[in-house]
């Protein structure tokens, strides 16, 4: 049997070659994103004050909502032909699957976050006050807190009727706190008011406690019948 | 145990009626707020035993994960069920109390948000329960439980700072308690805790008994199926 890292490498290439030659999750979210930030505009005057104060919360609920389609789209894949029963009858282990779908779809909203930022900067007259550079590392540790709870959940609302609705029910509740974070780290860079560390550490805690947890009951979900 | 059942029955009635009585006529009225405080007796048991429910839950959930037992199953179902039920009093009579005295219904103060947000998730695990085949339903929710009782830290701890960042002039401060009213309180949880154990108690054997028709109703459709077929 090939190693663990061996699997994931495959799986997660398998997954990068299909959304490049199909591009189905990337343009769903770059339109899905696109809407999002056209509508927002109507609803306050998009000058470069008001939006700093805004644009945090803004930018985030855009790439939430964004990244829920290319989560649910992460394992509807694999039950066609029965990939997902052959998965889980192989002695692969589950957390090699796991942990390559979770990378894909964090290359996918990475990729999808990068192409847009320019596009709000644009829009929304945007410009740090703060130490800009660490609006990386948020965004980083954000996308990561999301696809990682989001790549768990996809999989468990897999067994539930009305799947796609079950995804984001699963969640958002969880996700509050690191919402949170990243919408408030965010704000405060962008604003220069305050400094964003306390959010950032509260971050990578969320990441590290969530990543451990999901890791340790990922084979109970794909194995539960 | 069956005879047991009325007997709490009847106590848990008991109990509640002088705890009310406890509350509306005992205990002193409040000086700025006046007798619209009396809800405290109801709010702060009810929030009390909400978290203890869902604290049980999470153990009859992790308790499941390891030994596969369908009664750790149970209760985890029954005590999250009723520990939404005790959450949703607490969100209702909070705004009821908020109204008179802050003037508003609701403020996104640090105590208010993190209880909606814990309602919040334990809501999401019933809908998971429900929308999930019967089959998994068990395993999937018990890893849910405990990712939702892992965030629960988080959610404190970030609204925590997000709301002393932003101080609300209307935080309920804190201050000493008057004895007697203490001792009101203590009465009021009392006899909602028993209540709550009655409740959950009764769901239980209401939840046993559902198992056990079904897998009644599996086995006989196992051991029919070649009979028709005939």
């Amino acid at each position: 049997m090939p190693a663990p890292t061996a699997i994931t490498r495959a799986t997660l290439l398998k997954d990068l070659r299909l959304e490049w030659r199909s591009k189905d999750a990337i343009n769903s979210m770059l339109f899905f994103s696109l809407l999002v930030v056209v509508v927002f505009s109507f609803s306050f005057d998009p000058s470069a004050e008001e939006s700093r104060q805004i644009a945090g919360g803004l930018i985030w609920v855009a790439f939430l909502f964004a990244a829920v389609v290319a989560l649910n789209q992460t394992w509807a894949r694999e039950l066609r032909n029965q990939v997902l029963d052959a998965y889980r009858v192989s002695p692969a282990p589950a957390n090699s699957l796991f942990l390559a779908k979770a990378l894909g779809n964090f290359i996918f909203v990475s990729v999808l976050e990068a192409l847009m930022t320019p596009l709000f900067i644009a829009f929304y007259r945007l410009r740090a006050i703060g130490p800009a550079w660490q609006l990386l590392i948020v965004a980083m540790l954000g996308t990561w807190a999301l696809v990682v709870n989001g790549t768990f959940f996809a999989a468990m609302s897999l067994r539930t009727r009305s799947r796609e609705i079950m995804l984001p029910l699963l969640l958002f509740p969880i996700s509050v706190p690191a919402i949170l974070a990243m919408v408030q780290a965010t704000t405060a860079i962008l604003t220069g008011e305050t400094g964003a560390r306390f959010w950032i550490v509260l971050l990578v805690t969320y990441d590290l406690v969530f990543t451990t947890s999901c890791l340790l009951l990922f084979e109970t979900v794909l194995n539960a019948e | 145990m069956k005879k047991a059942f009325p007997i709490l029955g009847i106590l848990t009635a008991i109990l509640l009626s002088y705890a009310l009585y406890m509350a509306l006529v005992v205990a002193p009225t409040e000086q700025t707020m006046g007798d619209v405080q009396r809800i405290f007796y109801y709010h702060v048991p009810s929030a009390w035993t909400a978290f203890i429910l869902f604290t049980i839950n999470f153990v009859a959930s992790i308790l499941y994960l390891a030994m596969r037992k369908p009664a750790a199953d149970i209760v985890a179902l029954v005590s999250a069920e009723v520990g939404v039920v005790f959450c949703t009093i607490v969100l209702v009579t909070g705004p009821i109390w908020a109204r008179p005295v802050w003037g508003i219904w609701w403020t996104w103060d640090m105590r208010l948000t993190s209880t909606l947000v814990l309602w919040l998730i334990y809501v999401s695990y019933l809908m998971l329960r429900r929308f999930s085949a019967s089959g998994q339903t068990p395993l999937l929710a018990a890893a849910l439980a405990v990712l939702g009782a892992l965030c629960v830290p988080f959610v404190y701890f970030s609204i925590w700072f997000l709301r002393t960042q932003h101080p609300q002039p209307v935080m309920g401060g804190g201050g000493s308690i008057d004895p007697r009213m203490l001792h009101v309180l203590l009465i009021n949880w009392l006899a909602f805790s028993c209540f709550a154990f009655l409740v959950c108690w009764s769901r239980y054997r209401l939840g046993k008994l559902q198992r056990e028709v079904e897998q009644a109703q599996a086995l006989e459709s196992l051991t029919q199926a070649p009979r028709s077929m005939r």
